[in-house]
């Protein structure tokens, strides 16, 4: 009797060998975490227990599991030099749950990542404010504190696909700008109230302590004002470096610029200072030539990311899974698709679903093996459909450059190639 | 009433003293005028924050040379980094060119990033004088300031951008619109 491993019981198409299938998986292309090259055709192929390594300092991943971010210049240059990067990608298509990996939330920065020794950090907050005090982080870490997981997005995100689609990108290239984790820190309100703000004053100048003192005006919206935070843990640890460390702006729901890292002042007064970076940079240029400005909130998305572009699927039973969130509150629903868009099921979501969180949806599919196009829509619970591309484009124009939220379409051909296309 | 309760009310009225009128500085420490001066850097576009001083573009030509064009071309334009000048009229074609002077709203932004963040290896290394110069040069550049032409905090807050009017506040957040009293 000959013992087959349960995926030779699917039917496989011709030109992909056991011995190809297994490469690509070590390759880390296909599922979640990236499997050994040797397969064990048996269980006595699998080898012996024994002792293992030393206990250590850290835990590291194992030496399977091999998940990289993807440095990355403007659209379209990957994997370049650090030196010449300007972000660093989350690998969604290796990632399971609604939490990303502290190491692997993805990471932006306008001048580098500074080297902050706590000890001398402080946060200044004055401007139209009674007590102009200074904090240590020490002083932070003093404070009623709270605790809450939060997406931060850069507003770039999905900028591979503003005017084409290039059909080998991963969902790494399309969409990974975007990362949940749980931040801990002192809520923005109390802060306020140690330095008795002037009731006058609406807006806050936020500043970080990095190389090009990034600074955004933030609007004190009752919103604003109820969830800010001023954040100094990152999933149980301090913030790293590339992350703010030693203290940040937490927005919940808002463009990832706006939640500045490595925090050193809040200013308060009554208009925007209109910074280069509300004016020149994260603003959306549409098709008439005008740009929409203070566009802070990012919107209702999702994409699927298993299976997604650059991997291959098998016909028969597969699980489709992907992320969905979005800044105005929490996600109500996740449609699917797996024939291009002309009807749709409805995806489980895996518990909590919290308010502007990233969300992970699942359904099941059997494919039989004939091209389709998979896509997924979400909708938050204030209502707000994720646009499809057409009616996407047709509002904002192909020049915007960020906040692109049109829902994300994978081909499927014969072979089960997944490739990014667009509707 | 027992020593200990007699400790423990003596102990909240101590505590009660120390917290009522100082109660803000529990956390942190007052900042002085002096200090807050070193970090208060932000410009407005009322042209609020901007230094005494001024530069020409012509003495920014130099400055310019020496500081910027290693990243962003000798004119502003085919450098490895952001182009500064030109491409007005682009923004509603299919190939923008999003510039200083084709997109910028206000040239008391462009002082206040200057300061802030360039050069980009050594930030704040200009003084005054030259980042008021090298910002007159590049708008000079753009044809915004003759090319003799100089700055200052009197002079930038009153030039008129090319696309002053180019923005459309998101209506949510629309600064004229938001905090308005209903």
């Amino acid at each position: 009797m000959t013992f087959k491993a349960p995926v030779e019981l699917l039917p496989r198409p011709a030109n992909l060998s056991r011995r190809g299938f297994v490469g690509s998986l070590s390759a880390g292309i296909l599922g979640a975490v990236a499997t050994e090259a040797a397969g064990a055709e048996t269980l006595a192929d699998v080898p012996d227990r024994g002792p293992g390594a030393d206990l250590s300092a850290h835990s590291d991943r194992s030496r399977f599991a091999r998940i990289d971010r993807i440095p990355e210049a403007t659209p379209g240059k990957r994997n370049v030099d650090p030196g010449d990067a300007i972000n660093s990608k989350t690998p969604h298509q290796k990632l399971v749950g609604n939490i990303t990996p502290t190491d692997l939330h993805y990471e932006r920065s306008h001048s580098g990542v500074p080297d902050i020794d706590p000890a001398q950090h402080r946060l200044l907050i004055h401007g139209m404010v009674r007590k102009p005090l200074v904090f240590s982080v020490d002083d932070l870490k003093r404070m009623p504190s709270i605790t809450r997981v939060v997406f931060i997005e850069c507003t770039g995100n999905g900028w591979e696909n503003w005017k084409k689609a290039d059909p080998d990108l991963t969902v790494q290239n399309t969409h990974g700008l975007v990362s949940t984790n749980e931040w801990t820190g002192v809520p923005l309100k109390f802060l306020i109230d140690l330095v008795s703000k002037d009731k006058g004053s609406n807006w806050m100048l936020a500043e970080g302590g990095d190389g090009a003192g990034v600074d955004r005006s933030i609007p004190l919206t009752d919103e604003i004002m109820n969830e800010a935070f001023v954040a100094y843990g990152q999933n149980g640890e301090p913030l790293r470096p590339a992350h703010g460390f030693p203290m940040r702006l937490v927005m919940p729901g808002f463009e990832g610029n706006l939640n500045i890292k490595w925090l050193r002042r809040l200013k308060f007064g009554n208009a925007p200072w209109m910074t280069r970076w509300e004016t020149a940079r994260y603003t959306q240029l549409l098709a008439d030539g005008k740009a929409r400005q203070f566009q802070l909130r990012m919107e209702t998305n999702s994409v699927i990311t298993q299976p997604s572009g650059m991997m291959q699927i098998q016909p028969g039973d597969n699980r489709i899974s992907g992320l969905a969130w979005s800044g105005h509150g929490r996600i109500a629903k996740v449609e699917i698709s797996t024939d291009g868009a002309r009807t749709w099921k409805q995806a489980q979501l895996s518990q909590p679903v919290l308010s502007k969180a990233q969300v992970r949806f699942q359904m099941d599919w059997v494919w039989d093996g004939k091209p389709t196009k998979i896509v997924s829509r979400s909708t938050d619970d204030q209502g707000n459909v994720q646009p499809d591309r057409q009616s996407f484009i047709a509002a904002m124009g192909t020049n915007a450059l960020f906040h692109y939220n049109a829902q994300q379409t994978w081909s499927i051909d014969e072979a089960g190639r997944v490739r990014n296309v667009l509707a | 009433m027992s020593s200990h309760s007699k400790l423990f009310l003596t102990g909240l009225f101590v505590a009660g003293l120390l917290a009522a009128p100082a109660l803000a500085f529990d956390f942190g420490r007052p900042a002085t005028l002096e200090e807050i001066k070193l970090w208060d850097i932000d410009v407005g576009p009322d042209g609020k924050g901007l230094p005494d001083g001024s530069g020409t573009a012509v003495q920014g030509k130099q400055v310019f040379s020496d500081n910027c064009a290693v990243c962003h071309g000798e004119n502003g334009q085919g450098g490895i980094k952001d182009r500064l000048a030109g491409g007005q009229g682009t923004l509603a074609s299919s190939m923008p060119v999003k510039t200083v002077g084709s997109f910028w709203p206000y040239a008391t932004t462009l002082y206040d990033y200057i300061h802030r963040a360039m050069p980009y290896p050594t930030p704040g290394s200009l003084s005054i004088d030259e980042t008021y110069a090298v910002t007159a040069y590049i708008l000079s550049l753009n044809g915004i300031i003759p090319a003799d032409g100089k700055v200052d905090r009197e002079s930038l807050p009153r030039i008129r951008m090319p696309n002053r009017d180019g923005f459309i506040p998101q209506p949510e957040f629309d600064p004229a619109k938001l905090f308005r009293k209903k």
